[in-house]
């Protein structure tokens, strides 16, 4: 599968009418005791993701995208993290209210994750086709046999050549791309109905990134699963999302569908991370960068978090906290699913 | 693997060379007199001295009595000593007492040590942690000659005295198992302490690695979790610990041997060089030797059972 009819076989976005959403996260606050005092990691984050839907968490490290994923997983350090408000709701019922032995049987076969780095993320000992076919022996009591002959299917879905042969392999015999995709095979193992991929290439080199994305949108289309995918990577957002939301400081900044977002972005902090792509035809002048550093969680601004580097701010972003905005044409007509946490919206979306 | 084995046991023989070479040069080094010794008080008989100074070669260059020693290792006599005894009978002797009370004492440490390090880890912070930490600190803190000999009081005498007879104040073999019992948990009580404290800590860094928090998102039971996935891992150093416990739990059993009056090779130690019997303490010095190599080699190859990143070629 090459690159270009990837982009045009990207699933239309479902109207989020139909009923309830698959997920829907509702104000999730998330903070970390720790001896300095309180880290306020998500700070009253809502967003929703439907079947067939690809939700893309944009956002720098710090910014509370992969707490946010943990803390739907229900794989968070608790203590020293603690969720003192907030709902996740999955298929219309609240994971945080759930029996821990509940929760856990939707750990893997409705919700699953995949994680960054493949090699730490698998464990050393076991041989891939162990682990792939744990999901089934502790999910569906298979037997042992049984488990192994899925594992093996499974590695053959994700596209691992001679599958059979490798079963028996450990996971440091394999490639990094080779790793990422029995990540990827795992998660989909009882194929569940939404995916969590918290930066599932960013320790890939690019054109096996380039496959690896490919290969996850695939299954995701043929299962018709919901995907968030967490990534600071603005180019694999615009290949397979259907709609975006920045994060900064433990907030959503900017939520909007895709394409948009690249060409009218709402947010000054959004603005900043495309200026900062390299571009070809500025080939020669000086790239732009954000100036200043990531917020301190242990101590947020007042007002606005982005508020001590936003080139265009103002009193009023030092006192008063942006709601997330309905994001409007100029004439009034609303531009569906676009939201700006920005108290100057309007200036930057028109101006 | 089979190569790697061969190879292994052909560099232990330059190692038990050099070990036995070292010990002989050190005992014929602190200049002690045997046939003295073995008189005792009184002066020895410059007859019978002389005598058994012709008899065992103890007026001959260092270097001509180790060529003398090692020639008969070599051909399976390990000397004698100068009562007439042959250094292998003391030997084959003691040694099956000691091993039992190394197995006792390996045993309570491998299953003691690790449940605790296990419970201790993951309840870090709680009251059993605590008490964990606390208690290992003070075995580990306190001599052996004292817990020993407090242990032999409270349990084995006071104990009795209540009418629980389960652990004889002194060694008899006819008490088989129960004999070992006292003895080997005094033997195993620093390493037991070490390898609790030792399994807590690996125990606790693998809980917080990825691949725990991948089979946590895997929607696996935390019993699973815990020992299919943490604890795997975080056998490897304990398992290296106990290897090379193995070797000192039957050279260190000295002090325990005393108090409960066992005659194995700590005894026997003991005894040689007390009596500056060269002989004796060379071939079991030697002996100890070969258990150490034997049990880091038995170590090694665990290692790539364990790990299967490790191979040996």
């Amino acid at each position: 599968m090459t690159s270009i009819d990837k982009t045009t076989n990207v699933p239309a976005p479902r109207a989020a009418s139909e009923g309830t959403p698959l997920l829907e996260v509702r104000d999730l606050h998330v903070e970390f005791h720790t001896r300095d005092g309180v880290a306020k990691a998500v700070n009253g984050v809502s967003y929703s993701v439907d079947a067939g839907e690809t939700l893309a968490v944009l956002g720098e490290s710090g910014s509370g995208k992969s707490v946010t994923a943990q803390a739907i997983m229900g794989i968070l350090d608790m203590p020293p993290g603690k969720i003192p408000s907030g709902e996740i709701l999955f298929q219309g019922q609240d994971l945080l209210k759930l029996p821990a032995d509940e929760y856990r049987k939707i750990r893997g076969s409705k919700i699953a994750m995949i994680f960054q780095d493949a090699l730490s993320s698998l464990n050393p000992v076991h041989t891939v086709g162990a682990q792939l076919g744990e999901m089934f022996r502790v999910h569906r009591g298979m037997s042992k046999k049984d488990s192994l002959a899925k594992a093996v299917e499974l590695m053959d879905r994700v596209k691992i050549p001679a599958a059979k042969a490798r079963v028996g392999d450990y996971p440091h015999q394999f490639s990094g791309g080779m790793r990422q995709r029995i990540m990827i095979a795992m998660a989909m193992a009882l194929e569940p109905d939404l995916i969590i991929a918290d930066e599932p290439t960013t320790a890939l080199d690019v054109t096996v990134q380039a496959q690896v994305m490919d290969l996850l949108a695939e299954l995701q289309r043929e299962m018709n699963m919901g995907l968030i995918l967490i990534t600071h990577d603005l180019g694999v957002v615009a290949d397979v999302a259907d709609k975006i939301a920045v994060m900064y400081g433990g907030r959503i900044v900017e939520t909007a569908p895709v394409h948009e977002i690249y060409k009218r972005p709402a947010h000054p902090y959004t603005r900043g991370l495309l200026d900062s792509i390299p571009r070809l035809d500025l080939k020669g002048q000086e790239l732009y960068a954000i100036k200043g550093l990531p917020p301190n969680l242990l101590n947020i601004p007042s007002g606005c978090a982005f508020n001590p580097r936003c080139p265009k701010a103002q009193d009023v972003c030092r006192t008063d906290v942006p709601v997330l905005h309905r994001v409007t044409e100029q004439d009034g007509t609303e531009l569906p699913g676009r939201g700006s946490a920005c108290h100057f919206w309007k200036e930057q979306i028109h101006g | 693997m089979g190569r790697y084995l061969i190879r292994r046991l052909i560099q232990a023989i330059p190692v038990l060379l050099g070990a036995t070479f070292l010990i002989y040069f050190l005992t014929f080094a602190l200049g002690g007199d045997p046939v003295q010794a073995l008189a005792g008080e009184k002066k020895a008989d410059p007859l019978v001295a002389a005598m058994l100074r012709e008899k065992y070669h103890l007026d001959d260059p260092f270097l001509v009595q180790y060529w003398n020693y090692l020639t008969g290792v070599l051909q399976g006599n390990l000397g004698e000593t100068l009562n007439g005894r042959q250094v292998l009978d003391l030997i084959t002797e003691a040694f099956p007492y000691t091993v039992n009370l190394a197995i006792v004492a390996f045993a309570i440490e491998a299953l003691v040590g690790v449940t605790a390090g296990i419970m201790a880890a993951l309840r870090r912070g709680k009251f059993l942690d605590q008490l964990v930490l606390l208690s290992t600190l003070l075995v580990i803190s306190i001599p052996v000659f004292v817990t020993g000999f407090v242990l032999q009081l409270l349990l084995g005498v006071e104990l009795k005295e209540l009418g629980f007879d389960f652990f004889p104040v002194s060694f008899n073999e006819s008490d088989g198992f129960k004999a070992y019992l006292l003895p080997g948990f005094i033997l195993a009580s620093t390493s037991l302490a070490y390898v609790t404290r030792l399994t807590r800590t690996s125990l606790m860094e693998t809980m917080r690695a990825d691949y725990v928090r991948t089979a946590v998102a895997k929607g696996l039971p935390r019993r699973r979790v815990v020992v299919n996935h943490a604890l795997r891992n975080a056998l490897i150093p304990i398992v290296t610990f106990l290897g090379a416990d193995l070797g000192s739990l039957m050279g260190g059993a000295v002090i325990t041997e005393n108090i409960f009056n066992i005659n194995g090779i700590g005894g026997l130690i003991a005894q040689a060089i007390r009596l500056d019997q060269g002989t004796v303490l060379v071939g079991v010095v030697t002996l100890l030797v070969l258990v150490y190599l034997l049990a880091n080699l038995i170590v090694d190859l665990l290692y790539a059972v364990l790990d299967p990143r490790i191979r040996y070629a």
